[in-house]
């Protein structure tokens, strides 16, 4: 069997220092060079810890990545998904050649061409025209390429109206589609992308995720696709990987990797714990725990799980009138619903813990992630408390629910359809 | 199958390793950014590049009235207009040259944390828009200078004047390769960049910018000479205006002293940008 492959990883590393860098690094500087003189180690090589958030710093140097090792085949959409700080946004560094890593290597065939950041380097005193000149300069491309191209990218950005307007006068989700529109046409071998589609309106996002999927399946390029959003990473992606604490713990089908990761994300962000000195909130109320659960217990959600919401508050506040409201986003920040209640009324709050249970409806959450504000009022008027993204939870496609398929739309729902026949008008 | 990689990414890169090649590739790159420079700075004025004219005349105005009226501070028999504005022109391309170099890593962190493009081409680019500016400021000599030349007769060319090209890429050079040294210091040790402002105008005292070469005492005069800017200035003061000393050891100097500069600059630039953005 021959495989093509474009990028191939080999036992990457980057260490980064914990701390503040300036602070030390004189002596550090001069200690790598004794060592170096008198032929040993590197002595700041051997230390280090995982990256792991939740520990605490042992030692002033942490690994962000660590023996990381994959293939990407030729004309392959991978998707790199994991947590915040796992990471990924290093791993797309050092494929970018943004920054160098600290020991193996990464081999390539082809143009790189990363899209970190849209519409990179341009200026907002120049005409969007020049712009589209000197930000595909940037991304690589000779004058003449994009001479070549320049009809296409205007038409794809729609700006033919404001060619020769100064940036700054732009509004920023035009920016976003010019820069966009410079970086769809650029061509190179292999395209790496970060997110960028979370910006412009949804007409637009269409237009560049159909343009993704053109690149890689019309030109056989290969592309390196970072997101937090599930749906577009099973939609755009043949293969997926999993970070972890910066290292890979899934290699597979982007499928596999979404459920891989969802179910290891689901087990903390699904049902969070603190103390009372730690718990989120002010001195008047705290949350000190919070969960979604669904009433068979099952740790995958899907579109039919009952779901139920519980939570609990402790409050030094007396003889107030309480309120909590929730508020539930999608992974495109768009509001789905939001309730709230009472908890106390009449101006009699108590010291003390609240316990807070609500049911969700079901069918109607579709296949998305979600994330839930949390919000704690008082006599009808103050905000005592308002977490924001306090508990992430996962819907997936699948279920006991009509469809096969993931349908579009905001919320799901099932209709009852009547239909009938006759032969005659 | 064979194994021919493009682009291989290690840790460590030999020192020598610069790639001209794709250096060469990014030449439109360094043309727009030259572009941009040049076009935006006067964007949405109404003298738009008169600018340019308006700091060398007024430093020269101030000159005459401190250095030549004030301190009376010998110009060599050379009309004092002519003089310090040669003098301020020439080191005006140096200066501008290290100073819009020297932030090259803090100045573009943002650009360089997001898109990979040979790091060498933005301080290029820099020193070449310097020569724009520098340009249109010797045109402004050169105007001063025709008039004396014909409503005078203290001055004398020499044909040596074919020189000003390499005076030019010296003046450079050295802008450029001092600017690439700091800029890369810089991104770790901060403390350098309060050196840089208050250093360019120290050095600029230790150039015969506002003295001729000649009134310096014998005992210091070496010191002055280390100085390799001294050299370029004076002949450059010698061919247009025949006052200065030309001295070929001088300027071989000076060219040695440039090479040297720009090819530590370049090794250390080299090597900084592979990692810089770890500790900028």
């Amino acid at each position: 069997m021959k495989k093509n492959i474009a990028i191939k990883v080999e036992n990457l590393s980057k260490q980064y220092r914990l701390g503040e860098i300036g602070t030390g690094s004189l002596s550090h500087d001069l200690n790598r060079f004794f060592a170096k003189i008198r032929g040993k180690e590197d002595p700041y090589s051997i230390i280090g810890q995982t990256n792991d958030r939740t520990a605490t710093a042992e030692s002033d140097y942490v690994w962000a990545l660590k023996d990381i090792n994959f293939e990407v085949e030729q004309g392959e959409v991978l998707g790199i998904i994991g947590r915040n700080g796992a990471g990924k946004s290093t791993l797309l560094k050092l494929i970018s050649q943004i920054t160098a890593p600290t020991t193996g290597a990464i081999k390539a065939k082809g143009r790189i061409a990363s899209l970190l950041e849209v519409g990179t380097g341009m200026h907002p005193e120049m005409t969007a025209r020049e712009n589209i000149f000197l930000n595909g300069a940037i991304l690589g491309m000779t004058k003449k390429e994009i001479k070549a191209k320049l009809d296409e990218i205007i038409d794809f950005a729609g700006c033919q109206l404001y060619i020769d307007t100064p940036l700054k006068r732009f509004s920023s989700g035009m920016r976003v589609r010019l820069g966009f529109a410079v970086a769809a046409f650029l061509e190179p071998e292999i395209l790496i992308v970060d997110e960028v589609l979370a910006v412009g309106d949804a007409e637009f996002q269409k237009k560049a995720i159909g343009k993704m999927k053109d690149i890689s399946a019309g030109g056989g390029r290969t592309v390196l696709f970072v997101s937090h959003n599930m749906a577009s990473v099973i939609n755009l992606c043949t293969t997926g990987i999993v970070l972890e604490n910066g290292q890979i713990t899934f290699n597979g089908s982007a499928n596999d990797a979404v459920d891989c990761y969802l179910k290891n994300s689901t087990k903390t962000s699904n049902n969070r714990k603190w103390d009372l000195v730690n718990a989120p909130g002010n001195e008047k109320i705290k949350v000190t725990e919070i969960s979604i659960k669904e009433s068979d217990g099952k740790t995958n959600f899907t579109i039919d799980s009952k779901l139920t919401l519980s939570y609990k508050l402790y409050t030094q506040i007396e003889n107030a009138t309480l309120g909590t409201t929730i508020v539930i986003k999608n992974s495109k920040e768009d509001i789905i619903f939001s309730d709230g209640a009472i908890i106390a009324s009449d101006r009699n709050s108590k010291k003390g813990f609240y316990f807070v249970q609500v049911n969700f409806p079901y069918k109607i959450l579709n296949s998305d992630s979600y994330s839930i504000d949390l919000i704690v009022g008082e006599n009808r008027r103050y905000a005592l408390l308002n977490e924001e993204n306090i508990l992430n939870f996962e819907i997936l496609f699948g279920g006991n629910i009509k469809h096969d398929k993931k349908l579009p739309g905001i919320i799901y729902q099932e209709l009852n359809w009547s239909i009938k026949h006759s032969e005659e008008v | 199958m064979s194994k021919q990689w493009d682009i291989i990414i290690q840790p460590k890169r030999n020192v020598l390793d610069i790639n001209l090649k794709q250096l060469y590739k990014y030449k439109d790159l360094l043309f727009l950014f030259v572009k941009r420079d040049v076009v935006t700075i006067y964007k949405q004025t109404i003298l738009g590049p008169i600018w340019f004219f308006v700091q060398p005349v007024l430093t020269m105005v101030i000159y005459v009235f401190v250095f030549g009226k004030i301190a009376n501070i010998s110009t060599d028999g050379i009309p004092q207009p002519l003089f310090y504005l040669s003098g301020i022109v020439m080191w005006n391309y140096f200066a501008e040259s290290f100073n819009q170099t020297a932030d090259t890593f803090t100045k573009n962190a943002n650009l360089f944390g997001k898109v990979f493009f040979p790091r060498l081409i933005v301080p290029l680019s820099k020193v070449l828009s310097a020569l724009i500016k520098f340009v249109i400021q010797f045109l402004l000599f050169l105007a001063l200078y025709l008039y004396f030349l014909f409503n005078t007769n203290v001055i004398h060319p020499s044909y040596l004047i074919v020189l000003l090209p390499i005076l030019l890429l010296l003046m450079a050079g050295l802008g450029l390769g001092f600017g690439l040294i700091f800029s890369s210091l810089t991104t770790k040790y901060k403390d350098l960049k309060f050196l840089i402002q208050f250093g360019v105008q120290l050095l600029m005292y230790a150039t015969p910018i506002i003295y001729p070469l000649s009134t310096i005492p014998g005992k210091y005069q070496f010191w002055i000479k280390l100085n390799p800017i001294t050299h370029i200035i004076e002949t450059f003061k010698s061919i247009f205006l025949g006052s200065g000393q030309f001295s070929t050891n001088g300027l071989l100097y000076a060219c040695v002293f440039t090479l040297f500069i720009l090819t530590l600059g370049v090794l250390i630039f080299n090597k900084t940008e592979q990692k810089f953005m770890d500790t900028v």
